[in-house]
Formats: structure tokens, sequence, C-alpha cells
């Protein structure tokens, strides 16, 4: 056989061979931690989608930084579903690519949130500084080990939990400036993402708490065996809700809108709810909570959108050039 | 005439647009694209960010650590260099190979490595810990990171010319009364110097747009220990793209006059 035709014939079968072969694929673009939850939801949502009568689904997941995440989506990576660390990082996505409608977030229940998390300190076995609360971590020699606010998505509800704190406590946005910036006095190290300060803290040892993702802290525990630290839960934090969103000019494109919607859909399920609980998300649906009530213990939660106006209003008072963390390290 | 002057190989059309399409695509549109971006400012918006304090102490940073870790390769890398031609020793093939590992490594590994080593808790940290010097988490820190990723380009651009030179050349110095460190600075640091610039400018070079090993070691302090890299990331987190290529611009600009100057120099030691 001439290479011309063998070429062609590899051509024709490639053809013929295509439709079956490009099955459905859905891409899945997260933040860091959730790498674990979506391997064993993929599975699942597979077995599900079959027994519809479906044909099974490729499914893809990507994990980085919420922001860069959001910033590859926009910049043209044809994601079917975005799952990130905060909704200002999906708001970009109508913001700057005008791929998703302005009102996303009332498209799925729970403003787009099928799981929740919060802020919580991992704390060394023992507790050494005896740290209970968020005054605990202003006191002069207690190292806390928190991402860049600028560059982390986990860190700026790290930075809320703690101004929502003192602004209930102190009573004045002053005094809880006042409070942060002596907060990240204690802070040594700076790292861009949530990984890189667990990393910090549990590799490197140092510091003496971590201010992590409720889930963040119980897979290090697990990671660890649990000899080595310790989760505190202060008496009051924040919400932390990582919304979901279909990529609607991407899922047009590709036609793969059904699939990418029951993925979404799924997440809400009992079986998808579980599985958020098991990689110590915190399940919206409420009986689901109930099973894993022992899991997670009951604590004061602020929200972005009741106590600070949402992602609009926080993100350029708090984190853009010249908000107030800035201003807490212009004034040192 | 034209037998004289032309070539042996012919094809200087072809190399020559094979040139100008392959540095176009890889590099002048990108980096023009960048100017293009950042030409929405106006010079006032311009100038306010890159003259921001936080903007001054980052630029200030990268660049006089790119150079501190250049010139450390430049003692060191030449001392490397010198030990790999001139003897022979049962390993040298085995050092030989380590040379390169630093380019082979990605660099995130390479930084998360040495913070593990020389934080305040690691295995070489607290012994300088004892001594009362930070490492991690410092500039120096950062310098030493800098220092690992661009070992190889002095080693590397001084050895060959370094095997180039015969020994009988130094021994002829010897025998007409020079003393070692005269035949060192007479004799071999002519030849040396060109190259020793190459690998010099080269080292800078990349230490000033490293970012991947750095950030893990540098403890990202605002005004203290952040580098201009790290400044361009937390832009584009904000969804500054425009703010983001300013600093790129900036870093741009000042890399090109500093690589300049030491073509410029270089061109001076070879004449002489």
């Amino acid at each position: 056989m001439s290479i011309r035709r063998f070429a062609l014939a590899a051509l024709a079968s490639a053809l013929i061979a295509g439709p079956l072969a490009a099955a459905e694929t859905l891409l899945n673009v997260s933040y860091d931690p959730t790498r674990e939850l979506y391997s064993e939801f993929n599975a699942a949502f597979n077995k599900h989608w079959q027994a519809q009568g479906h044909d099974p689904v490729t499914i893809q997941q990507s994990h980085g930084g919420s922001g860069k995440q959001a910033r590859a989506v926009i910049d043209g990576l044809r994601a079917d579903v975005v799952t990130l660390a905060l909704a200002g990082d999906i708001d970009e996505l109508h913001r700057l690519g005008k791929l998703i409608p302005e009102n996303w977030q009332e498209r799925l229940p729970q403003s787009s949130t099928p799981y929740t998390s919060t802020i919580v300190f991992l704390v060394r076995k023992g507790n050494p500084q005896g740290i209970k609360d968020w005054d605990d971590l202003v006191k002069p020699g207690v190292n806390v080990i928190t991402p860049n606010p600028k560059t982390s998505g986990g860190a700026r509800w790290n930075f809320l939990a703690a101004w929502a704190y003192a602004q209930q406590k102190y009573g004045s946005e002053a005094k809880a400036q006042e409070f942060v910036a002596k907060l990240y006095k204690n802070v040594p190290v700076l790292d861009t993402g949530a990984r890189g300060s667990t990393i910090t803290f549990v590799n490197n040892q140092i510091g003496d708490v971590l201010l992590a993702w409720e889930n963040e802290a119980f897979l290090a525990l697990k990671e660890q065996g649990g000899d080595n630290f310790e989760i505190v839960a202060p008496s009051l934090s924040i919400l932390a809700e990582p919304p979901v969103a279909v990529v609607d000019k991407n899922v047009d494109k590709k036609g793969t809108r059904k699939v990418a919607e029951a993925y979404l859909d799924y997440l809400y399920s009992d079986e998808g709810q579980r599985l958020a609980a098991k990689h110590f998300y915190r399940p919206r649906n409420e009986a689901i909570a109930g099973e894993f009530a022992k899991q997670f213990p009951a604590l004061k939660l602020v929200t972005i959108d009741r106590d600070f106006d949402g992602w609009k209003t926080a993100q350029p008072k708090f984190f853009d050039d010249g908000g107030v963390f800035d201003q807490i390290y212009q004034a040192q | 005439m034209s037998s004289c002057t032309s070539p042996v190989i012919p094809g200087f059309g072809l190399t020559l647009g094979y040139t100008l399409v392959y540095l176009s695509l890889l590099v002048l549109i990108p980096l023009g694209a960048m100017f293009v971006h950042a030409a929405q400012l106006t010079w006032a918006d311009f100038w306010a960010i890159i003259s921001a304090p936080r903007v001054l102490a980052a630029l200030k940073l990268s660049f006089a650590s790119a150079f501190a870790a250049a010139i450390i390769n430049g003692i060191i890398g030449t001392l490397l260099a010198w030990a790999l031609v001139r003897y022979r020793f049962p390993g040298r093939k085995l050092i030989e190979a380590m040379i390169d590992l630093p380019f082979a490594l990605p660099t995130a590994v390479a930084g998360i490595a040495l913070t593990a080593l020389y934080a305040p808790s690691g295995l070489v940290g607290q012994f300088a810990t004892d001594l009362g010097l930070k490492i991690a988490y410092t500039p120096i820190g950062i310098t030493l990171a800098l220092t690992f990723v661009t070992l190889p380009f002095v080693v590397r651009t001084i050895q060959p010319v370094l095997a180039d030179i015969p020994r009988e050349v130094e021994e002829a110095a010897a025998c007409l009364g020079a003393k070692p460190l005269q035949v060192f600075r007479h004799v071999l640091l002519p030849s040396l110097l060109p190259a020793w610039l190459t690998g010099f400018s080269l080292a800078f070079a990349r230490g000033v747009g490293e970012y991947g090993s750095v950030i893990f070691i540098a403890g990202n302090m605002p005004m203290k220990t952040e580098i201009l890299p790290l400044l361009i990331m937390v832009k584009l987190d904000q969804y500054d793209y425009t703010g983001a290529t300013a600093i790129g611009v900036l870093m741009l600009v000042v890399s090109f006059i500093l690589l300049l100057l030491i073509n410029l120099l270089q061109r001076q030691v070879g004449k002489a």
C-alpha cells in the first residue's frame, strides 16, 4: 500500500470512527481544593447519566487558583461548567467575557451554591499557644499563616471572616481595620494560594495557626493522620460560598448544554450532597447536612451578601489596588 | 568579485526570512501586543502605576537580587567551569551532568525544595537561625533561588572557551616569569571575559523574570519581599490587564537598557 493510500485509508477510518469516539466531553474548570471531590463526583454522575439512557460522557477537570481559572475561561478555555471559589470570579465571566448572563447566580437554587464551607483554624497538636478565637491571633508572638488575599480566593474569605468578627465585637469599621492590621502583622509569609499556605504550615512547620477552608483543614488532618494538628472553630466565621455555573456561550457552541445542566443539577441531588459532605464540604440539603452534623461544628456565620453587600462591593473596597488590604501594609 | 565575498553555503534570503518570521511570531508579536495593550493608558496613568511605592520596592528587589545572583554565579560558575575543564577526577562526568539539572527541574519544585531546606525549621535553615541569619522569606532567600535557577548559564558559556585555551599558553606565560595571578589576569581573563559577560547577562535576564521558584521562598510580604512578576500576577488576579502590562513594559524596558549596556561593554572588552 502506498503512503498516500494508507493516509487516505487512515483518514477515512478516522472520519467514520470520529462521531463514535467523540462521545460528549465535558470540561469542569474548578479551583484547587475540589480535586478529590470532583474525581469522585464525575464517576457518580456518569453512572447516573447512563442509567437515564444516555451515552457515557467524558468529564475532564481542571484545577488551579480560582482567579487564574476564571481568566483562562475568559481568554478562551472551552469550559462547559465552572465551579469556582467565589462568585466574584464568575461575575467576571459576564463582565469581561460576555460568556454568561448577568443573572447567572439566580439560575440554580441557593445562589448557585450547592455546597458551602467556612474558615476554621488549624493549630498544632495540643494547641500550645492556646488559640481559641480571633482575638488570640493578634497576640504578640503568635504566627498566623494565610495566603495573600490579592492572589487567593480562599484568603479573601479569611480576611473577611476576621473583619466581620472585629466589626461585631468592637463595633466600628475603623476598629476592624486596626484589628486586621494587627492580625496581618503576625503573618510572616503570604503564599499565593491556599495549597501553598498549607505546605508552609504543615510541611515547613512555619507558624502557630493556619487559617484554612474547613475542607482543606479536614483534608490536612486526614492526610497527616490527626497526630500533628487540631481544628479549632472560632466563635464567628464566614459562610464561604463557592458557586457553580454553566458557561452558556461554550455549551451552545459545543452542543453540551443538556449534559452540562444535568451535571450541575446532580450536585444538588442526595448523592451529590452526600459526596460533598464526604469531601468535607457542608451540604445545602438540610436533611443530608443532618446526617453529617457530627462532622461539622455549629458556627455563627456571616455571609458575603448580607454582611458585605456581595462581592461587587467587597472586592473593590477590600482587595483592589488602594483598598483596605493595601492600606494596612502601606501604613506599616 | 562576487565569488570572493559570497559565502560557501548559499541561502542568505532563506535564512534571513526564516529568522524574521520566527522572531516575529515568537518574540516581536507577543511583546508588541503588550506594548499596544499598555498604550491604552495615558502617560499619567502609566506613570502612576509604575511609580507606586510597592512597584518601586519590587523593582529594586527584583533587579538587585537578579544582579546579586548573576554575580555569585559569575564567580562560582567560573570556578566550576575551571575545575571541570582543567582537572580529571572521578565523578567528573556526574558533576558535569548535574550542572544542567536546574534547567530540567520544574522551578516550582526547586522553590519548594529550597524553602523546605532553608526555612527556620529546615535542615540547613535551623543552623542559620542559630547564627541569627534568616534565609527563607528574606531577599537572601530570593537570591538563593535565583542563584540555583541560573547556575548553568555562566558554567556553560565559559566552559567551551576555557577548553579552547591550550594549557601551553599558561605554561608559556609561567616560563616567561608570570606569577599565577598574573597569568590569570593577563592571559586567561581577556579571552574569558566576553563569554563571561554573555553568561552573566543571560543569568541576570533569566533571574529578573523568574517567578515559579521565587514565590515559595520569598514570603511575598508587600514592600519587603515582593518581586515584580508577583505584582503582575496580583494585577491579573484583579482582572487589571492594563496595569499588569504596564509593569510588564516597565520590566522589559529596564531589562533592555541593562542588556544593551552589557552588550556595549562586551564590545569594548572584545576590542581591547
